[in-house]
């Protein structure tokens, strides 16, 4: 091949533009617009093909053949591009889309120059297969006869889900909500995923043969004893299961809530939901004040964006980060630094070493938060006593993560044993203390990106069936 | 007092040697590593008239080539010298008293070696007599030879045999056949001997003849005469007298191995000697004789294993010239001349060679041979010629050729004729009817003896004549994809190998090296091809140009029968001529189907059902051996071992197990020539594949998978447009030169002679596998068997049929190039490279701490040998006591890189780092700017202390030799031995093209071989011609890692290098072929530990230091090295690592992102390494070294040295291939040793400056260094007197800088036959004018000044039919003038950039890779003249106007002289020729110019027209200049 390829450094780098601020405002669809095939050929073809792709090695979770379908797609060669992706990647128009990027941040050319757009080729890729019909069932061709349950419909589900049943084992997965999808159709607003994308998948899924059974809660509506007597093998992906709370006096007061309640209610309105006035979380024409600064936090701006809200102030605790990489942060390190999300620049009001001291209400609901900066000192934070001023906030969205509980029933009625962080114990096979129990994804390691969890829902597949096959 | 103390220590070296060397091994050592080569010559009389004379003159002539011997580790024990001359009947007739013999030649002399035991001496005395009794000879007498042994070396001394001289007469009715009696009888004593109980080794025939006799012992030129007495007898007369002194890798006492041989004495190397033997035994099964008849018994095995590549050389002539051809016939089977399509020659002789190619290969390789049957006195040269031999003959009869001129003094007026021996042709003297036959004559004669042309045209069997074919049917998309993943094929196996193969027509290149581990110690499965290694030609024998020289070379074969060889008749010519041995599909269908009476095919099924057993595989090819056997004994003359029959239910064996095993077992049932093997495979993909099974015994390979990819491929789009036959066809023209490549690697020219050669080690193969299958391949660390061989077929078996008849829907990724999850894994991870540069670039030991532990487990889990290697626990000392990280670092240097291989930048920062800390960078090949030798104004130094001398001779000025401290000579680089170097020509920048003396934008080739080493004791000469230069600086030789190179490297050290460095295959380049990377060389924990146990068993390793490179990153590297013998370390690839460096591996695109190995301005802009981060790296590494040799209890390096009983091995015992493995042989440590004999004692790099020069020095005052005024000296010289003017430029150069003198301020005039490298490295203002005649390398390196080659004035013959000067002149040359007033011999102006030369004709491959200057021919040219050039002017007289077809018109175009500026130029050239040497020639042109001058021709390299274009216009840009790869794909 006369790959002699200057392009990494004669082409500039070209991301998918956003749609103008006040255009996509109006709606949820999609803040992005796609480019040509043509133009993601040509920024394909700035892949450098390195001999020590970092990309690839170090950065992305499930080791997505970043130079492979960069090269394929330099080549016009989409299909090919297309079976490279899927080895690696159930679900590449999830990851396309809401992935932070960590190849990009590790790629060599990041280090000179400017990455590679390996994320949107990923998501070009895919989109395109969707476009000719190329995505296909892949219907395995022979019976095992055993039978996987499968708990919780996240992305560690769906993945593990997917991967088994294409070996030929009967699978049945059990989500307690509503709709399949976990987070990725909860958490994630459709901005950022369009919820027809999920269903597209979703549909392929069952063609192969999975059986969704929602609003399903086990431990509560099934039992374990139940599932261990009718299923070869179990396995438990059912995320992370509470969010943190913030203790400081006037959180009882209304108007505060938890993100996800507020993002979920969100996609469930979209789908054509109704909630009653009590239970409707709507900041039209409020000042909404998040606390947190993660990307949830960001994905609840944007939402309260769109429902017009009157402002939007995001609070963290922690400093804000450097601009730039630093010295301990080196490449190909993820770069520790600040971002600013599609969100962020609909109009966030951005606040950094802030603690929230307390809420303060009238007539029972929140009109005020009293906050109170906060400087650092060789990393540990130092209050700064004169500090203390007041937000106004009429809705409250706390965006502080997630903790783990080891008192929910469904691990009662399994009757599992947990690791020092109070997550489900597993040992390198994924298997839980209990036989034909197996787990992964956030309910064993903890809230994470979605790459995380589709890479254990392979893996955790991968020794269910090695358990299966024996 | 003193005495008695030396013999002792020989004594006890002697009885040491003994208890290591047993059976020929020791650790890593084997006998058969060993290689030798050396001087050769000899004098006649044509009238045929015995005279001592002749003898003496003889002698002289050897000691004359003093230079060319060797002498070994006691400092005065030759390598061996003899002579053969005709037996003196006077001499014998008057001086021996106690036996009645006649003064005709009535008896037959034995020159006997006999044991110095009186017991043993009997014993054998008896046999002699008795085996003489049982044959019809009877011993007359026994004769003691007188020597005084006082002459000898106390090595020579100590195993000095008895010397015996025994008179045997025969019946007189046994005078017929005479010859082939003595031959016979002689076999049979030495049989009888071989086979009594006791150890007879001192025991050796040196000739049994009733014509000639041998005189030969371990003793250097001069001590022939004074030791055997007899040959200071006027009476001792002969009319011939042949000379040989030997140069050898080893100092072990073989008396037997010194020249000359019965019936010939060799100066250079047999290349394919194992080809050679393997064949020779083959042909042993069906040989009958007329003329031996039943005595042919007696006498096989021909061969004695135990000789020399000579002696086996000489055993396979007698045999056939016994057998009853002519000498003559018999030396050009064995050495033919090239005859490929495009050379010019007789379709009789072509005939002639091409019927004996079915029966004799080539014994290939650089080879001068003096032969002589007693009538017949000649000499032959190798189709390359590679040895100089060179002739003259006087008005009185005497003949003298030697490997020198000049080694005679014959009057000038006196002589009739000189001359040299072309490539291929033969020199040939008949004593009885006093002529001097040429060479066409005895080929024409050769070729009309019998009816060669007819008998080829009659049985001649090709493929393309027989049946139609038929279509090849498509394969199924998933079928394929189950078969690749069946065979083991990666996307990159598509993507890598077939799809640059398939598009291009060439195999790919990449760059950086191979950080991968070794297949035995992976837990992957691996093909059976990736545990061989392939040994190349490096030092004693040179690697061929399968490029520039491509005509020498041909893949033809025959796919062999069985008719007797010893016979001349038309069966022998009977069999399939394939043009290469790459089968289509249809080639297949055309040979099932065929309906040719003598081609009987039959399939071999070579697949086996995985379900049957534990030992399937085992059962399954003791099965193909049987049935391959059946169907040979029915008739059937083709085996096709097909593994076309693989699917579910049927796992295909290994191609090549198969191949080997059926070849190894018909071998062994003398059946082998009765069948052709065919293997049909899927297998097969990459060059080296098809290599190996070559080498292995596969007459024709069919890669039907290969050839069904390609076409998917090409149906898929992948191929751009190609269609899918024109991509097989560019795939199979791929493979073809690869192979080419491969072949030249090992220094072999032909397919012929490669096949079967097994020049492998089998790196991981455990010996019962390597017995019964791949016989004659070297295995030294042991490996796996049967069984770990099924584990790893059925890995891929399962992959390609998983169960529940699933369908896979990918290959594996592969991750070899490019490293890839789930793929091959590399050493350079991610996590190794981003420690190191944390590391270093924070300065935090801490994180080194965690690269080094990270690295070094990963030896151990990717599979590294020293990963398996462990130190003893011993008693540690505190760290204080150990020498200080300062002294440590001063044994560091930086790993050849050269500057246009990597930025300015990133040589300059290492250059400055290495200089920091007191160790040495260098600059590799490619020259460097003279700027760098004045330090900076910080302090800080840019000067590389190393300066490199690699083939292409870049920038190799007088000014860059005296400004190093050490001069590496670069014989094979890691990466890719047995390769030239390229830098493409958008990387030759000006800056690059200015230090490199060449034009920027066009691509720099290096050669495979340096055009002035051919074999060892041309790289003597090379270091006495650097040493002369640059007497301070220190001479090093970088050799790489392979079985034998301990062997080499005691040559190496015989040459008298200070320095060897030992480079292990891993190292990087920036451009290499991918199978040169992967497949070639060893690492160097084999190579270090065989060189430390080889030089010490010789007593050679004192005098030298040992270096290593190839992968070292961590302390614990370091220490392991050191414990094998290592004293200094190199670094490359980690400094780069440091500097930013990636493993991107786009070096060779020029495209590297970090401005590291890179021209490109842009990209260089990006480089942001630092001298401190090498700085801060090299600390870190000599601190934990420091921390490692106090846990080892060593106080310093130098005791630690060569320690390897401080190791153990710690062999997995959990994984499934590497717990086969042993690695005693490489920890193998004497027990009995003296520590100062195993490591580098103080080196002293001055060897004395010439006499010569210093004779010429002595009349320079001190007056003249200060302020030089002009000088002129005249003095007589000889050929012992080398490299003239070498000091006395490199003091010029030192004293007044690169510009030297003012024109002729110096001039020499000389008189009579000057030695090797005459004016080289020679000076502005030195002019050396020479009456008379040089030998080989004139003008080498020249940096100014002019030399002038003029015939004597008593010369009675034409200048231009006047050889006057050797080959390879002005190899480098960068600025001078040359005038020779004759002819000059082969690669003339090889690489010249800059020299100008007129010269009044040339040999074969002239102006060869020339860059630049301007060389004028006013005489004959030969062939495949301007072979890659691409540089320079060269302006050819063609009255003939033959000469576009002896030019190579690859790179070239040839125009009139029509330009003003021409005429102006080459007019001013021959009036300057005509100035300085008086040229009746030159004159004769300039006379009647306007009508001469249109009959000279202009070659111009069409690349540098271009560029000159462009440089005119001045429009020169960097974008405009040729694409990367160019000349990769066009080469």
């Amino acid at each position: 091949m006369a790959d002699a390829q200057t392009t990494f450094f004669t082409v500039e780098r070209q991301d998918a533009p956003f749609r103008p601020v006040d255009e996509r405002i109006k709606d949820f669809a999609s803040v992005h617009r796609m480019l040509s095939n043509e133009t993601l050929r040509q920024q394909a073809s700035r892949c450098l093909d390195c001999g020590v792709p970092f990309c690839h090695m170090y950065a992305c979770p499930l080791g997505n053949r970043i130079p492979d379908y960069s090269e394929a797609v330099t080549q016009d060669h989409w299909k090919e591009a297309l079976d490279i992706l899927h080895s690696t990647n159930n679900f590449p128009e999830f990851t396309g889309r809401i992935c932070p990027g960590l190849c990009e941040a590790s790629c060599t050319l990041a280090v000179n120059f400017s990455a590679n757009t390996c994320q949107n080729i990923e998501m070009t890729i895919v989109e395109h297969g969707w476009k000719e019909g190329w995505i296909l069932p892949e219907i395995a061709n022979y019976r095992t006869g055993k039978k996987v349950a499968i708990i919780g419909s996240g992305p560690t589900g769906l993945a593990a889900a997917q991967q088994l049943v294409r070996q030929g084992h009967e699978v049945i997965v059990f989500e307690r909500s509503k709709r399949i999808g976990g987070l990725l159709h909860y958490g994630i607003p459709n901005f950022k995923l369009e919820k027809s994308v999920l269903d597209r998948r979703l549909g392929q899924m069952r063609q192969e043969g999975i059986l969704f059974e929602t609003d399903v809660e086990v431990g509560r509506d099934l039992s374990a004893r139940y599932l261990l007597q009718k299923f070869d093998a179990i396995l438990i992906a059912s995320g992370s299961p509470s969010a943190r709370n913030i203790h400081v006096p006037g959180r009882t007061l209304d108007g505060i809530h938890y993100a996800l309640d507020f993002l979920s209610q969100q996609a469930d309105l979209l789908e054509g939901d109704t909630f009653n006035n009590e239970k409707t979380i709507d900041p039209k024409g409020k000042h909404v004040v998040i606390i947190g600064g993660g990307d949830t936090g960001s994905d609840c701006a944007g939402t309260a964006i769109r429902r017009g809200c009157a402002s939007v102030t995001q609070i963290e605790l922690l400093p804000q980060p450097p601009i730039e990489r630093q010295v301990s942060n080196p490449w190909p390190q993820w770069p520790r630094i600040l971002r600013t999300s599609s969100s962020h620049q609909e109009g966030v009001k951005r606040l950094w070493g802030i603690e929230t001291k307390e809420f303060i209400g009238h007539d029972g609901h929140v009109k005020e938060i009293l906050c109170k900066k906060i400087s650092y000192e060789n990393g540990k934070p130092v209050p700064i006593d004169t500090s203390e001023f007041i937000i106004k906030a009429d809705l409250v969205l706390l965006c502080l993560g997630f903790i783990p509980d080891t008192s929910l029933s469904l691990f009662k009625d399994f009757n599992l044993s947990f690791n020092e962080s109070g997550y489900i114990h597993i040992d390198e096979q994924y298997k839980s203390s209990v036989d034909k129990v197996f787990a992964a994804g956030d309910v064993v390691i903890g809230p994470s990106l979605v790459v995380h969890a589709i890479k254990h829902g392979r893996l955790c597949a991968q020794s269910v069936h090695s358990y299966l096959s024996i | 007092m003193q005495e008695k103390q030396a013999s002792n220590e020989v004594n006890n070296y002697l009885n040491q040697y003994e208890q290591l060397v047993q059976n020929g091994r020791y650790g890593l050592y084997r006998q058969e590593f060993e290689h030798d080569s050396c001087g050769v010559g000899f004098v006649a009389h044509l009238d045929g008239r015995p005279r001592y004379e002749t003898i003496a003159n003889g002698l002289h002539v050897l000691q004359r080539m003093q230079h060319r011997g060797a002498i070994g580790g006691d400092k005065e024990t030759g390598d061996g010298s003899g002579v053969m001359v005709q037996i003196p009947i006077e001499f014998f007739c008057n001086r021996v008293s106690h036996i009645p013999l006649s003064d005709v030649a009535s008896y037959a002399i034995g020159m006997f070696f006999l044991p110095k035991s009186d017991n043993l001496r009997e014993q054998c005395i008896s046999i002699v007599e008795k085996t003489c009794n049982e044959q019809g000879f009877s011993v007359l007498g026994w004769r003691k030879v007188p020597v005084d042994e006082e002459v000898l070396g106390a090595f020579a001394r100590s195993t000095e045999p008895a010397i015996m001289q025994a008179f045997i007469t025969w019946n007189e009715n046994e005078d017929q056949h005479l010859q082939q009696k003595l031959y016979v009888l002689r076999r049979t004593i030495e049989k009888t001997v071989a086979a009594a109980d006791y150890a007879l080794d001192q025991f050796y025939i040196c000739s049994l003849s009733n014509t000639v006799i041998v005189y030969k012992g371990m003793l250097t030129q001069d001590q022939v005469s004074r030791y055997f007495i007899d040959l200071n007898d006027e009476l001792f007369k002969s009319s011939f007298c042949i000379v040989h002194s030997r140069f050898s890798t080893n100092t072990l006492p073989q008396w037997k191995l010194a020249q000359p041989f019965r019936f010939m004495a060799h100066n250079g190397e047999i290349n394919t000697l194992k080809a050679n033997i393997h064949r020779q035994k083959n042909r042993e099964g069906f040989m009958t004789s007329r003329v031996l008849g039943k005595d042919l018994e007696k006498v096989i095995p021909v061969i004695d294993e135990s000789g020399s590549d000579s002696s086996m050389f000489d055993n396979v002539l007698e045999l056939f010239v016994t057998a009853g051809r002519s000498i003559p016939h018999v030396m050009t089977m064995m050495i033919p001349e090239a005859y490929s399509p495009e050379i010019q020659m007789s379709a009789d002789k072509r005939a002639f060679y091409e019927y004996h190619s079915p029966i004799m290969e080539p014994w290939d390789g650089p080879a001068a041979v003096v032969f002589t049957d007693g009538r017949y006195l000649g000499a032959t040269l190798d189709r390359n010629g590679l040895r100089p031999a060179r002739y003259t003959i006087t008005r009185d009869g005497l003949i003298v050729l030697a490997s020198e001129t000049g080694v005679l003094d014959v009057p000038e007026s006196n002589i009739i004729s000189k001359g040299r021996l072309y490539p291929g042709k033969m020199f040939l003297v008949d004593l009885q009817q006093h002529c001097i036959i040429p060479d066409n004559v005895i080929k024409a004669k050769l070729s009309r003896q019998y009816p060669y042309r007819r008998w080829i045209k009659d049985s001649r069997i090709e493929l393309r004549g027989l049946f139609n074919p038929s279509q090849v049917p498509a394969i199924d998309h998933q079928e394929l994809l189950e078969k690749h993943i069946l065979f083991g094929y990666t996307d990159e196996d598509l993507k890598v190998i077939l799809t640059p193969m398939a598009s291009q027509g060439q195999e790919a290149i990449g760059s950086m090296g191979n950080d991968t581990g070794l297949a035995v110690l992976s837990d992957k499965s691996h093909l059976l091809f990736s545990y061989f290694k392939q040994i190349f030609a490096q030092v004693t024998n040179p690697p061929i140009d399968p490029l520039r020289e491509q005509l020498m070379m041909s893949l033809e074969s025959f796919i062999e029968n069985a008719s007797n060889p010893l016979d001349i008749d038309e069966r022998q010519y009977r069999s399939l001529k394939l043009y290469h041995p790459i089968l289509s599909s249809r080639d297949m269908v055309r040979i099932r189907t065929n309906p040719h009476e003598d081609l009987h095919p039959a399939d071999i099924d070579i697949t086996f059902d995985p379900e049957d057993g534990k030992d399937a595989l085992e059962r399954a090819m003791r099965r193909i051996c049987i049935e391959v056997e059946t169907l040979a004994s029915q008739g059937h003359s083709m085996m096709i071992l097909t593994d076309t029959h693989a699917k579910r239910g049927r796992a295909p064996i290994p191609s090549l197990l198969a191949v080997s095993g059926v070849h190894q077992y018909m071998m062994e049932r003398n059946m082998r020539s009765n069948i052709g093997i065919i293997a049909e495979t899927g297998e097969v993909r990459e060059v080296f594949h098809f290599a190996l099974l070559v080498a292995y015994g596969c007459d024709a390979i069919c890669p039907y998978i290969a050839f069904s990819t390609i076409r998917q491929l090409s149906e898929e789009g992948k191929l751009g447009t190609l269609s899918a036959e024109t991509a097989a066809d560019n795939y199979v023209n791929a493979i073809k030169k690869g192979l080419l490549k491969t072949f030249s690697r090992m220094g072999i020219s032909t397919l012929h002679s490669y096949f079967d050669i097994r020049s492998f080690e089998a790196l991981g193969l455990g010996n019962p596998l390597i017995e019964q299958y791949f016989k004659g391949t070297v295995s030294r660390i042991g490996g796996i068997g049967f069984k770990e061989l099924t584990w790893e077929i059925m890995q891929r078996y399962n992959q390609a049929y998983p169960a529940h008849r699933q369908m896979p829907k990918l290959r594996q990724a592969g991750g070899f190039y490019r490293y890839r999850r789930d793929g091959v894994p590399h050493y350079w991870s991610f996590q190794a490279i981003s420690l190191l540069q944390q590391a270093t670039k924070t300065e935090d030991y801490a994180i080194f701490k965690n690269f080094t532990s990270h690295m070094d487990g990963s030896y151990r889990t990717i599979g590294e040998i020293r990963g398996f290697l462990d130190f003893k626990e011993t008693v540690a000392i505190p760290i204080e006591e150990v020498e200080p990280i300062e002294t440590i670092m001063r044994r560091f240097a930086s790993a050849a890189m050269s500057i246009g291989s990597i930025s300015k930048e990133a040589h300059e920062t290492v250059a400055i780092a290495m200089n920091r800390i007191g160790a040495k960078s260098n600059s590799g090949e490619g020259g460097e700017d003279p700027k760098r030798s004045s330090p900076l104004d910080n302090g800080d130094s840019m000067r590389s202390r190393i300066k490199q001398i690699a083939s292409g001779r870049f920038g190799v000025t007088t000014e860059y030799v005296m400004s190093a401290d050490e001069l590496q000579i670069k014989m094979a680089q890691g990466a890719k031995p047995g390769e030239g170097g390229q830098l493409p020509g958008n990387k030759v920048t000006d800056y690059i093209a200015s230090i490199r003396h060449t034009v920027p934008g066009v691509t720099l080739i290096s050669p495979p071989p340096h055009h002035d080493i051919y074999s060892i004791e041309d790289l003597a000469q090379l270091i006495y011609d650097l040493k002369q230069v640059n007497s301070e600086a220190q001479i090093s030789v970088k050799l790489v890692s392979e079985p034998g190179v301990g062997t080499i490297a005691s040559g190496v050290v015989k040459a008298k290098a200070d320095k060897i460095l030992i480079s292990g295959q891993n190292g990087g380049t920036g451009a290499a072929p991918l199978t040169a990377i992967r497949h070639v060389g060893l690492p160097w924990e084999l190579g270090l530990a065989e060189t430390q146990q080889s030089l010490f068993i010789n007593n050679l390793r004192q005098q030298v230091i040992v270096q290593v490179d190839g992968h070292l990153k961590t302390g614990r590297d370091l220490a392991i090295a050191t414990l094998l013998g290592a004293e200094e370390y190199c670094f490359g690839t980690s400094l780069l690592i440091t500097l930013g460096c990636m493993m991107v591996r786009k070096c060779h695109l020029n495209m590297c992102p970090f401005g590291v190995a890179t021209q490109h301005p842009d990209l260089r802009s990006h480089f942001h390494g630092k001298a401190d981060y090498i700085v801060t790296f090299l600390r870190f590494l000599a601190t934990e070294f420091r921390e490692y040799m106090a846990r080892l209890g060593f106080r310093t390096v130098e005791e630690m040295v060569g320690r390897s009983d401080m190791l153990k091995s710690t062999v997995p015992t959990d994984s499934i291939k590497g717990r086969t493995i042993t690695l005693d042989a490489l920890i193998d440590f004497p027990r009995r040793h003296d520590r100062k004999l195993m490591h580098a004692q103080k080196i002293n790099p001055t060897l004395p400056t010439s006499e010569f020069d210093k004779r010429l020095q002595a009349f320079l005052t001190e007056e003249f260094w200060k302020f030089p005024y002009p000088v002129s000296l005249e003095f007589p010289i000889a050929n012992t007197d080398r490299t003239v003017g070498g000091s006395l430029s490199g003091r010029i150069i030192k004293q007044f800088g690169s510009k030297g003198l003012a024109d002729n301020t110096i001039q020499v005039t000389l008189h009579g036959s000057a030695g090797q490298s005459f004016g080289a490295f020679l000076a502005p203002g030195l002019f050396l004018r020479l009456i008379g005649e040089a030998n080989d390398y004139l003008g080498k390196a020249m940096s100014g000044g002019r030399i002038a080659v003029v015939q004597a004035p008593e010369t009675r013959f034409r200048s231009d039919r006047n050889i006057i000067c050797g080959n390879v002149v002005l190899y480098g040359a960068t600025a001078g003038e040359v005038f020779i007033n004759g002819m000059a011999g082969e690669r003339f102006a090889v690489r010249n950039s800059g020299a100008m030369a007129v010269v009044e004709g040339v040999g074969d491959h002239g102006c060869e890779y020339m860059t630049g200057g301007i060389v004028a021919v006013l005489g004959q040219t030969g062939k495949n003249f301007a072979a890659g050039m691409s540089g320079g002017i060269a302006y050819v007289y063609d009255p003939s106007e033959l000469f576009d077809t002896r030019c190579n018109l690859d790179t070239v175009e040839l125009e009139g002289v029509w330009d003003i500026d021409d005429q102006t130029r080459l007019k001013q050239l021959i009036e300057l020729h005509a100035k300085y040497t008086k040229s009746k020639i030159a004159m004769a042109i300039l006379e009647d110019w306007e009508a001469k001058y249109p009959q000279f021709v202009k070659v111009v390299p069409i690349e540098y027209k271009k560029v000159l274009e462009r440089m005119k216009q001045n429009e020169y840009r960097d974008e405009e200049t040729l694409s990367v790869t160019e000349e990769v794909y066009h080469g």
